[in-house]
């Protein structure tokens, strides 16, 4: 069965419509890309998927999105629950006014996922560890975390995101401030974590998405164009919006 | 144009530092450790203001007590779920109120407390001073708030963290030394106020604890000894003047001070 399983999804941001019917399957331990110009419907589509999109006012949600079979915009949904198990990691790292340690802790204190101060400790590592951030920050957990450089901070979104073990993380655009050499950095983490998450990201860069996605979604003007596997949506794809948008023509 | 707004910034720093020069000239003479400590006293006696300090701290101890959290939660609230027409109204009324005159409030609150209890006491004039205090430390809270970026926010309910959860440990930490400042506005105003005390705290010659008595403040003493006719009284009213103003800023340093940007 899919991790996600999304069926004629409809979005709305007050009267206009930003989605129009979208169907698509995600599997377990999957990476998935999201691609199409800008203000295609990818990042909101993205948004649906841990209920993000209920933070504007004026939305409304159409259709149906099954996460392990559970409808997630059903009235009994735990929205918090639901965050918890589909983490999110932004387009621009977004650090609480904390120190580096307390970022990583906040989700995991709130949840109340640790079982006292050692093992609080041992998670924050752990997840710093997964961001392949750990050897950078050791030294300096207690400082805060504007200082640290743009890549390394948004290392630490993703391993604030981590720490509360989410199943799947949703990434918006996480390298698109970043340097190359961060931008690799992130990439090769993402490529690393599909062992144990199901990730979806959303980029601009096709290369980016060829080189970590197993699966690519291409989306244009609220719809989905073509939803293929990555190495077959890059050499021989379905449609012919998708080739041309892929080799350059447009967008 | 740099140097235009260099001239405006130095003629107004100037004339601070004129006035700030002119009282410390002014007062430094008269101060002294009997004029800190000793309650006032007739002309010729020496005497001094200290029941006044006491009076004034007790004063605004209080009112920032109730004022300031009060102002926080009400400014909180309007940033957070303030868009509709509740919100709209409060806003509404916090803008007005901060036009309102204070002499306004110490008439409201004759009315309020000091006839009905028959006494001017210490509690009426810590109400004035709240009710001065909370429209300006919610308009000052409200603007802080909404400027702490939504990517932060979302930041935090991404990891499951419920609204209020997001608001008490995320916006309003990084909101602090705005919020901060808007109390320190709200403090520096009303410890200069005269008229809301004048029908209320009223004034003593006393030095005095008790919240249903009058009580002394700086402000009222300083009227007191400026507008009688003893020229010993003038000096007394200026260096009393150095006095507010210093503690003002000792009180705003500290407060910068326990602010200041932990991370």
């Amino acid at each position: 069965m899919s991790k996600i399983s999304v069926s004629n999804l409809d979005f709305y941001y007050g009267k206009a419509q930003a989605l129009h019917a979208i169907s698509l399957e995600i599997p377990q331990n999957e990476v998935v890309a999201f691609i199409g110009p800008s203000g295609c419907g990818k990042s909101t589509f993205l948004r649906t998927l841990n209920r993000m999109n209920d933070t504007i006012p004026g939305t409304r949600v159409e259709g149906e999105v099954l996460i392990d079979g559970n409808d997630i915009n059903e009235q009994k949904t735990d929205v918090v629950a639901l965050r918890r198990k589909v983490g999110m990691v932004f387009q621009k790292s977004n650090p609480f006014p904390k120190s580096i340690f307390d970022n990583v802790s906040y989700g995991i204190q709130i949840n109340q996922i640790h079982k006292g101060k050692a093992d609080l400790q041992g998670r924050v590592e752990k997840a710093l560890r997964n961001a392949a951030l750990w050897d950078e920050v050791k030294d300096r957990l207690n400082t805060s975390a504007f200082g640290l450089s743009g890549g390394q901070q948004q290392r630490l979104c993703i391993a604030r995101a981590l720490a509360v073990e989410p199943e799947i993380v949703l990434m918006d655009e996480p390298a698109s401030a970043l340097d190359p050499a961060a931008t690799q950095k992130i990439e090769e983490l993402v490529v690393e974590l599909k062992r144990d998450y199901t990730i979806i990201i959303v980029t601009h860069n096709m290369q980016q998405a060829a080189r970590v996605s197993d699966r690519t979604a291409f989306f244009m003007l609220g719809k989905l164009v073509e939803y293929n596997r990555t190495d077959k949506m890059f050499t021989n794809p379905d449609e012919k919006l998708t080739e041309d948008y892929i080799t350059g023509r447009f967008g | 144009m740099t140097s235009l707004t260099a001239l405006c910034t130095l003629g107004v720093i100037s004339i601070l530092i004129l006035i700030l020069g002119y009282i410390s000239y002014q007062g430094i003479t008269s101060l002294s450790w009997q004029f800190l400590v000793e309650t006032p006293k007739p002309v010729g006696e020496g005497g001094g203001i200290g029941n006044a300090i006491v009076g004034s701290l007790i004063l605004l101890g209080l009112a920032s007590l109730v004022g300031i959290p009060l102002g926080i939660a009400i400014g909180t609230y309007l940033a957070e779920l303030g868009s509709g027409w509740f919100g709209t109204i409060v806003r509404f009324v916090a803008d007005s109120l901060i036009g309102v005159p204070s002499i306004v409030f110490g008439v409201f609150v004759y009315a309020l407390i000091v006839l009905q209890q028959g006494y001017f006491s210490t509690l009426a004039g810590s109400v004035a001073l709240a009710l001065i205090m909370i429209p300006i430390v919610t308009r000052t809270t409200e603007e802080i708030v909404k400027l702490v970026p939504k990517s932060m926010r979302e930041g935090a309910l991404a990891l499951g963290a419920p609204e209020w959860r997001v608001t008490w440990d995320i916006v309003l930490p990084a909101a602090k030394t705005g919020i901060a400042t808007g109390a320190m506005l709200a403090i520096a105003r009303v410890l200069g106020e005269t008229a809301p005390l004048l029908f209320t705290a009223f004034g003593s010659r006393f030095y005095n604890i008790y919240l249903d008595e009058p009580m002394a403040s700086m402000p009222v003493q300083i009227y007191n000894y400026a507008i009688s006719p003893f020229e010993e009284w003038h000096a007394k009213a200026w260096a009393a003047t150095l006095v507010l103003i210093t503690l003002i800023l000792l009180i705003n340093i500290s407060v910068r001070y326990s602010t200041r940007k932990g991370y």
